[in-house]
């Protein structure tokens, strides 16, 4: 019973065993859908509460391009915080199959090293993109419409959801060198919240005191926020003396800053995380 | 004894802190073979089977595993071998075939190849009903059944199993048992850690025990216990008849086991030497309330070279 095993053409088993990981993990949002359906009312809870609650008080101080109206302001917002949400499930996600031993398992098969992570962080994005799809129609009916053009909305999305994929190799790290869940939690809820309320998420920074603003005007959560409400709602939107492509360029910027410090991070913890 | 499988020469293994896992421990391990690795928590059983599943590397000292270097050849080792670890890692929100199959497409198996072969080993560990369910849906013995059913569809040379039956219930463990035996009888080997002595004792056609992550000795079950001793036999008897009986038995050279407040002779012919104490009790008018020949076990084995009972002994007497 020595039956040596025909693997598939060496070149396409990356390609391969992500996929089938990115079904594995994809398949746990849909047969164990609380955890989908509450990080997907979460968001929704939080537009409700800020639109009916702040709105009103708000109007005043918002931009010309958000026309006195909160939820301009508000939806671009929701959907910057829905991306980082959205991928602390890499975290939980990577830390349950080392608890598990499945990654051992994993780690003990001929499959390639990469599917894993890159599985993990694919399926993570899929399901991202139905969050924030959902957000939307949710933002839609309650009012949002963009005024950038088609073009400028799915370039928002597509921008929000690549922010959300790089927070997930953030996420990837501190699930795979984090021992503890509920340390894993907390480091994400002390660091996520306040980056969300310090941000432009649900407020104009001016109002915030001087040494805030200069920290909330600068830090990723609120550049997506700008960039976003741009690319929807064009310059307008924008603080004074900021431009549209600038806002994204500036974004992307941030994106492509937190994949190239914490992919390598992750795949380092991934290869020694018994070691 | 066929050619080996796995080879391990002088592998150390020290964790960060200090503790050594592995202290150069060497093992040959025959091809075809069902290998028991028992001792002691902490004696360096899991850190052996990792660093054999490639999972961890050594810090010094070889170990081969079907011909190839676990650290310079991980590859080809893992395209030989199976792994169910302790804990059965089994996704709860697959079905147990969509589990089994997931493992071979991993494997490198096409996508109708893994179907075909999950079906089989369905089958075969007797959950072709369940196969279709939820593995959320099942037993703590189902679930590890399905966790060694996975690691069988690379068609594995050599299979390691972290404890296969602990937290089992009786009934599964039996299954299990049967599954191993065989796996072993077509050819694969298997090396298994187990904290059951009769686990060992039944399956195992060789053992290590090891401790400290030391070699302490190797051999079959026989083997072992032979080496610990022959057979002795146990006598309880009343108090106020205990000083007579040790002066009845003198010749036999019986002593007085103080802890378990019984005699203890040892009886090199067994039964014969069983019956002969009882006559010479007898005429003398004692009445022993107890009498058993006992033969060493495993236990015995175990505390003689390690210096304490095994979890499993400690547990049950605890």
């Amino acid at each position: 019973m020595t039956t040596t095993i025909v693997s598939v053409r060496r070149r396409g088993r990356p390609f391969v065993h992500t996929g089938v990981i990115t079904r594995r993990n994809l398949l746990a949002n849909i047969r164990l859908p609380d955890v989908l359906i509450l990080s997907t009312v979460q968001p929704v809870v939080f537009m409700l509460m800020f639109l009916y609650v702040f709105g009103g008080a708000i109007q005043a101080a918002l931009p010309a391009a958000a026309r006195g109206e909160y939820v301009y302001w508000l939806i671009p917002g929701i959907l910057a915080q829905s991306a980082v949400f959205g991928s602390a499930p890499t975290a939980y996600g990577l830390n349950n199959d080392r608890t598990k031993g499945v990654l051992d398992r994993f780690r003990s098969l001929p499959m390639a090293r990469s599917a894993v992570l890159a599985g993990r962080t694919l399926a993570d994005l899929l399901r991202n993109t139905f969050i924030l799809g959902l957000q939307l129609a949710v933002g839609v009916a309650l009012g949002f419409r963009w005024h950038n053009g088609l073009a400028g909305m799915l370039a928002a999305m597509g921008l929000a959801l690549t922010f959300g994929f790089a927070c997930s190799w953030l996420m990837a790290y501190l699930g795979l060198t984090i021992r503890n869940t509920e340390a894993i939690q907390a480091a994400i809820y002390m660091v996520v919240f306040p980056m969300t309320l310090t941000s432009s998420v649900f407020l104009p920074t001016q109002t915030m005191p001087g040494w805030l603003q200069t920290f909330a005007e600068h830090q990723p959560i609120t550049v997506i926020a700008n960039a976003l409400r741009g690319l929807t709602l064009g310059q307008g939107a924008l603080p004074a003396g900021r431009t549209v492509a600038g806002e994204a360029l500036l974004a992307l910027t941030w994106t492509l800053g937190i994949l190239a410090v914490f992919a390598p991070l992750a795949v380092r913890a991934y290869r020694r995380h018994n070691d | 004894m066929s050619a080996p499988i796995i080879t391990v020469d002088e592998v150390t293994k020290r964790f960060r802190g200090g503790t050594r896992a592995l202290d150069g421990l060497t093992l040959i391990i025959p091809t075809g073979t069902v290998y028991g690795l028992l001792g002691p928590n902490g004696a360096g059983k899991t850190t052996l089977i990792r660093i054999l599943a490639t999972l961890l590397r050594p810090d010094g000292g070889t170990a081969r595993v079907a011909g190839y270097d676990v650290v310079r050849h991980p590859a080809r080792v893992r395209e030989r071998i199976g792994l169910a670890g302790q804990f059965a890692a089994v996704d709860d929100h697959l079905t147990g075939r969509e589990n089994i199959a997931m493992i071979g497409r991993l494997y490198g198996l096409s996508r109708r190849e893994a179907a075909h072969r999950a079906a089989g080993i369905v089958d075969r560990i007797r959950l072709a009903d369940a196969a279709d369910r939820q593995v959320r849906t099942y037993s703590g013995g189902m679930r590890r059944r399905i966790d060694l059913a996975a690691s069988l569809i690379g068609r594995p040379e050599v299979l390691f199993l972290d404890e296969p039956t602990t937290g089992v219930d009786p009934a599964s463990r039996q299954d299990l048992w049967h599954l191993v035996r065989d796996l072993a009888a077509e050819g694969t080997t298997v090396l298994l850690t187990t904290q059951y002595l009769d686990e060992a004792d039944q399956l195992a056609d060789r053992i290590a025990v090891i401790n400290h992550g030391r070699l302490l000795t190797e051999g079959t079950a026989t083997e072992l216990k032979d080496r610990t001793g022959g057979a002795v036999v146990e006598l309880e008897l009343p108090a106020q008849q205990q000083l007579t009986a040790l002066r009845v038995l003198q010749s036999l050279a019986p002593r007085h086991d103080r802890d378990r407040d019984r005699i203890v002779l040892p009886a090199p012919d067994g039964a014969p030497t069983l019956r002969h104490v009882l006559r010479l009790l007898d005429h003398a008018g004692l009445t022993p309330t107890d009498a058993a020949l006992h033969r060493p076990t495993l236990d015995d084995v175990f505390l003689t070279l390690t210096g304490h009972h095994s979890a499993e002994f400690a547990g049950r007497t605890a």
